[in-house]
């Protein structure tokens, strides 16, 4: 199905999307109320049945960005191989999507990593908890303004000298 | 040709016991990256540190006695290696085995632990990203080395060593 006529068909039933296409990169730009209505229409409607990738990025101090974090979804039709990204934008204090847990159970883990790096919060994630960081960590470290060297986590722990040991 | 060994020897005990330990390390790999592969190579047949003595590699704590700490050690994985240094029974040397291991080599982030001398004792450095085997079979040597001179029967050596060898943590603006 070519890309102009999975957006038509998008475009007739949510006002404000955007697309764009460069090469075989397919683009739907939605707000975040719409997302898991384009996401149920693309996944039932459009044969995109697997999610193959769910990422996020911080735009804070990006040249002429005007929204704070942009959350990305990859969408594949195992049937015909076709691909297409949906993006979402969020500013703070708003860091809420609904999930996607529903639709593609691979979400979970995703949707667990992209809360763990930047604390986008997930509503009707089955267990948003924290995947690669320690349970007891506090910061979002994929955050921009967040510091490469952390803020002293790496160091908050005992020192064993060798007669103690 | 038989060698002439006669039927008693005498001995101190405090050389016999480093005679002993020093020519019998059974390693701990704590093997995390890329160190580790060097760590094998080193263990296989064409390096082959069973010409030290040191081929016993062990997965368990509570049979080894030198931790070789070889790669990149994260904040979440700190509280496990310093739980399974206090599992090894005593004698015990620890090889800081690479840059990431001695100082965090080129991953200076929130995450990496900067040298895992800063929180438990390191007895040899071994430099190199990675080392060569002959550098890791360099630093068993002079562990044994430094074994025969220092080593006590009784380990009396380590109690001495109440004071924090390594770098201080860091202080962070």
């Amino acid at each position: 199905m070519a890309f102009d006529v999975i957006v038509n068909a998008l475009k007739t039933k949510f006002a404000d999307l955007a697309t764009s296409e460069f090469r075989d990169n397919r683009r739907i730009v939605v707000k975040p109320a719409q997302l898991f209505d384009v996401l149920t229409s693309l996944k039932t409607e459009h044969g995109f049945d697997m999610l193959f990738e769910m990422t996020a990025a911080d735009y804070l101090k990006y040249p002429n960005a005007t929204d704070r974090f942009g959350v990305v979804y990859g969408l594949l039709s195992t049937a015909s191989g076709e691909r297409v990204y949906v993006k979402t934008w969020l500013n703070e204090p708003e860091l809420t999507l609904p999930s996607a847990f529903p639709l593609w159970k691979g979400a979970d883990w995703l949707e667990r990593e992209v809360y763990d790096m930047y604390g986008i919060i997930f509503d009707g994630h089955p267990d948003l908890r924290r995947i690669l960081m320690p349970e007891a960590f506090t910061s979002f470290p994929l955050r921009k303004d967040y510091p490469l060297r952390g803020r002293g986590e790496r160091h908050n722990f005992p020192v064993i000298t060798r007669a103690e040991s | 040709m038989a060698l002439a060994i006669p039927d008693v020897m005498l001995a101190r005990l405090d050389p016999l016991a480093n005679w002993v330990r020093a020519n019998s390390l059974w390693p701990m790999p704590f093997a995390t990256a890329c160190c580790g592969i060097e760590l094998m190579a080193t263990g296989a047949s064409k390096h082959d540190i069973a010409r030290f003595g040191a081929e016993v590699m062990r997965f368990s704590p509570r049979q080894c006695d030198l931790m070789i700490v070889a790669g990149r050690v994260v904040m979440k994985m700190l509280p496990v290696l310093q739980r399974i240094w206090l599992q090894m029974p005593e004698p015990k040397w620890c090889i800081s085995m690479g840059a990431c291991a001695s100082s965090g080599g080129v991953f200076d982030t929130y995450a990496v632990v900067q040298g895992v001398d800063r929180f438990i004792p390191v007895d040899m450095y071994v430099p190199g990203c990675p080392p060569r085997p002959e550098q890791l079979i360099q630093s068993i040597i002079d562990l044994q080395a430094k074994i025969k001179q220092t080593g006590t029967l009784q380990g009396t050596e380590f109690g001495k060593r109440t004071e924090h060898m390594g770098p201080l943590p860091l202080h962070l603006n």
